[in-house]
């Protein structure tokens, strides 16, 4: 686990304020409607350097990155590049101005090879096969500068997350860009992927190129940059030296107040099983296996986390086990019952009755529907409960009551039970979701990615509730992309990859390295 | 609805009556081009809609058949289905109410009413539920099945007529008129007798019909447990799926429920007006009720008032092109078809502008209080 700032790069600071500033930012303001996105934001990034934003969702980073890329307009202020103000109407313009950016999804044809890829929205010539041919050239030259090697002639489609987010960057550089946006660039690397994209950061910055890195993730802050501004609410709330500040602080500028980073929790005491899950193996639509022959188990007052890079059957063990999903063998048992066994087809609804709480990975997809006022949303799954309903029609005053105790159990805000769900910001909905499924009191609780797009705050909330859980004696699978998150909150730690577990061990020997290696499959007589 | 902060009566009645002016305008251009004076053509239309008691009773009647076949296209919609079958369905939905009013026509009509419903019911859902289990059985997407569906419905009507149902010893491809106890009572005769003297029209006791079920598809939509798992299943299906609902029942009910909404058109039509079962009955009403969904936003008592303004202009329309001979039927159609495309297809292109004109508003009146 990173501590404060004993890995913080030494910044190359030293050259004071009056460095050449590649792109600055004067009195830029942005409103949608109500919602004031950018206040007066004055922000100023020095050239050759790695310049961190941070902030929590809805503090305006992405609005006023994407204002700079062209996206949106501001609706005040100004945009200077080396300087100069210039106009940036659309990513055309900030394209011409030296400025690129690395989206969080990436922007990439999947049936083109690198090269076209790379081309695309610059083949200049009339015949796309002169194009290619010209562009061979300068991308072997820029993969030589840079040390980004990607094979020319490969297909996206088939490339590793990695290397297709390095040819985000090539595209990049192969359109000249001198500062490089890169927006969350983190999220769906293994922690041994992330290395290497911070070492291509750092060989960019050797090269004379100005990175800018949003990201809410603190460590990679204190690993990576020279500087970090950080936003709060729309507004800048400061600028600090990232050697000069730790993550503690930079928390608390986030969120306004103190925040403990760290899960304060007793030792758990593992009861009896409560999920049992024998040589369960799941295929997907097109028959390929997603799930092989897996086989855990989680006791009651226990968190069992499972790690892994996103995609690695994670989702299919979780939508196998509600009954979203069907499988092909094995067998799952909640509390020595079995309640599943292959070939079964299975009721979310049942199980649900049976004591199975969910909370799935992705709110938006699955867990709430944004066009239904809160309490509509706060009752989905357990709908035909015959609390809510009368003979013929629902009882919306109990409907809505229901809602009002869960908003205030979970604090979410505003508590207002006919706001629609879409209006909620990201961590209330979470917030919503979690109480609609813990407030039930279900003997297993699934939990996938339950802090995805949650501000710090609530995070914090949010752990602080599932700790609770499992201190009442409730079993908890938790699955989650941040492998922080996991080493916090989870009791044991089962790693996946490819559909099979390929490492268990209790969290207090686990460390960031041997979990890293075993999320990419090198097992550790292998490595 | 509204996600950009407007007031509600904005979105709700600005919005669609500035498309609404916007496409009169268009329409009054058309009519110049013709040679004719806009000014005459709209007071020719407004009065031929409004102007008496009979002509307001033909606009009603109008109303009438479009709040159902609208309602139809709603219901489906709340599901994320876009149901184009009302017009098949409705004239299903006829079958079913000729084979009642034909075998138990004697009975009073109170009596025959419920179950003269109950055949359009059964027989309209029946033809809208097959498209719905073949989408969610078999994956068929509805828009083309029903469309297809809307052509095996006038085929085997025809059939049936010109083979089967024919009244014995005619030539003319309709049945036999129902006997005169079924027939539902007209609104002229129920105002003369309350001493109201108006001139015939075909305006008949289903208009209240028409407005129980608006109300009825109110409740069972945002009211009711299947109603939400119908609207849970449209706006989000995984998460339809997340909270035990099956989508595909939820999508077989919906369409059943749109078609045998649709369906209803034929009480209208054929029980409360013609009296007996002949080709092309519903004359289009199908179609048109997706216009007056969409305008209507897919709530019920947008769909009424959708409806209203589409049987006024239905009815103004056929006066205009009999007072203005040269405006012959077909320009009729014309304006139809631009306030179609104006408060339908083109809903949205004013939204912008008046979402800013607030907005702006908005933003000027805390600095006003300020100075």
């Amino acid at each position: 686990m990173s501590t404060t700032a004993s890995e913080a790069a030494p910044a190359g600071t030293s050259t004071g304020r009056a460095a050449a500033m590649a792109v600055e930012l004067v009195g830029v303001d942005k409103s949608f409607g109500p919602v004031h996105a950018n206040r007066q934001v004055d922000m100023a990034i020095e050239a050759g350097t790695i310049h961190g934003i941070v902030g929590e969702n809805g503090a305006g980073k992405s609005t006023l990155m994407k204002i700079l890329y062209g996206f949106y307009q501001a609706d005040s202020g100004e945009i200077r590049v080396k300087g100069a103000p210039v106009r940036i109407r659309d990513p055309r313009d900030a394209i011409a101005a030296g400025i690129g950016m690395v989206h969080q999804h990436f922007m990439l044809v999947d049936t083109f090879t690198v090269l076209e890829n790379l081309i695309l929205g610059a083949e200049d010539q009339f015949w796309v096969r002169r194009s290619l041919d010209q562009a061979r050239d300068e991308l072997i030259a820029i993969e030589r500068d840079y040390g980004l090697e990607v094979p020319p002639d490969a297909l996206v489609a088939e490339l590793p997350v990695g290397l297709q987010q390095r040819v985000e960057i090539l595209k990049i550089l192969f359109r000249g860009a001198e500062t490089i946006i890169l927006d969350e660039p983190t999220a769906v690397l293994t922690p041994q992927e992330t290395d290497e994209l911070f070492k291509i950061l750092r060989r960019l910055k050797a090269e004379g190129k100005t990175v800018v890195l949003i990201t809410h993730k603190l460590q990679e802050i204190m690993a990576v940059t020279d500087a970090v501004t950080v936003m709060r609410d729309g507004a800048v709330v400061g600028r600090v030296d990232t050697a000069k500040t730790s993550r503690e602080q930079l928390a608390e500028m986030m969120v306004g107040r103190k925040v403990l980073l760290r899960v304060e929790k007793t030792p758990a005491k593992p009861g009896a099983p409560v999920l049992s899950v024998e040589g369960l193996t799941v295929t997907d639509e097109a028959h390929q296996p997603k799930v092989l022959d897996l086989s855990l188990e989680v006791r009651a007052g226990e968190i069992l986390g499972i790690a892994g890079v996103s995609g690695n059957g994670q989702t299919e063990l979780i939508e196998a086990l509600v009954g979203l999903r069907g499988f092909t063998d094995g067998e799952v048992k909640l509390k020595g019952q079995s309640i599943l066994s292959g070939y079964q087809s299975s009721d979310p609804r049942e199980l649900r009755h049976l004591g199975l709480g969910h909370v799935p990975e992705d709110r938006l997809r699955m867990g709430v529907v944004v066009g239904f006022d809160a309490s509509e949303t706060a009752i989905l799954g357990y709908h035909d409960d015959p609390a809510y309903n009368g003979r013929l029609l629902s009882d919306r005053a109990k409907v809505v009551a229901h809602c009002e105790e869960l908003m205030q159990a979970f604090d979410v805000r505003p508590a207002d039970p006919l706001l629609r769900t879409g209006s909620f910001s990201g961590g209330n909905q979470q917030k919503l979701v979690l109480a609609r499924e813990i407030q039930r009191d279900p003997a297993l609780l699934l939990v996938g990615q339950p802090t995805r797009g949650v501000d710090i705050g609530a995070i914090e909330f949010i752990h602080r509730r599932l700790i609770e859980m499992r201190d009442a004696g409730k079993a908890i699978l938790l699955v989650s992309a941040e492998l922080e998150e996991i080493l916090a909150l989870a009791d044991r730690i089962v790693v996946m990859h490819e559909g099979r577990i390929v490492g268990e061990m209790p969290t207090a020997e686990a460390d960031r390295r041997k979990i890293g290696l075993l999320m990419a499959g090198i097992t550790e007589d292998a490595a | 609805m509204t996600g950009d902060g407007l007031p509600r009566w904005v979105d709700l009645a600005l919005i669609p009556l500035v498309n609404l002016l916007v496409a009169l305008l268009l329409a009054g251009v058309v009519v110049l081009l013709v040679g004719e004076n806009p000014w005459e053509a709209l007071k020719a239309l407004v009065w031929g809609a409004f102007g008496s008691w009979d002509q307001i009773g033909y606009t009603l009647f109008y109303t009438t058949s479009l709040v159902f076949t609208g309602l139809a296209v709603a219901v489906a919609f709340h599901c994320g289905l876009f149901n184009i079958g009302g017009e098949g369905q409705a004239l299903i939905g006829g079958l079913g109410v000729a084979l009642v009013c034909l075998t138990l026509g004697d009975l009073p009509w109170p009596l025959l009413l419920p179950l003269a419903i109950l055949g359009a019911m059964l027989f309209g859902g029946f033809w809208a539920f097959v498209p719905g289990y073949l989408q969610a059985e078999r994956g068929s997407h509805t828009v083309i099945t029903t469309i297809m569906f809307n052509f095996l419905a006038a085929i085997l009507l025809n059939y049936l007529l010109v083979e089967v149902l024919i009244e014995p010893g005619q030539q003319v491809p309709q049945t036999a008129r129902f006997p005169d106890a079924g027939h539902l009572p007209y609104a002229h005769e129920v105002l003369r007798a309350l001493g109201v003297r108006t001139g015939p029209s075909p305006l008949n006791v289903t208009f209240l019909v028409a407005l129980l079920a608006a109300g009825l598809v109110w409740l069972f939509l945002w009211r009711s447990r299947w109603g939400y798992e119908l609207r849970s299943t449209g706006a989000n299906e995984q998460a339809a799926r997340y909270g035990g609902i099956s989508p595909g029942r939820s999508i077989m009910l919906a369409m059943a429920l749109s078609g045998a909404l649709a369906g209803l058109l034929a009480i209208n039509e054929v029980m409360g007006s013609q009296h007996r079962l002949m080709l092309g009955f519903s004359a289009g009403f199908g179609f048109t009720g997706i216009a007056v969904a969409l305008m209507g936003r897919n709530h019920p008592v947008g769909v009424i008032l959708a409806a209203l303004l589409f049987g006024a202009l239905y009815q103004g329309g056929s006066e205009l092109a009999f007072e203005i001979p040269t405006f012959t039927s077909d320009m009729v159609v014309v304006i139809q078809g631009l306030v179609i495309l104006f408060c339908g297809a083109l809903e949205n292109i004013f939204r912008r502008p008046i979402v800013a004109f607030f907005r702006q508003r908005t933003r000027e009146t805390p600095q006003e209080a300020a100075a």
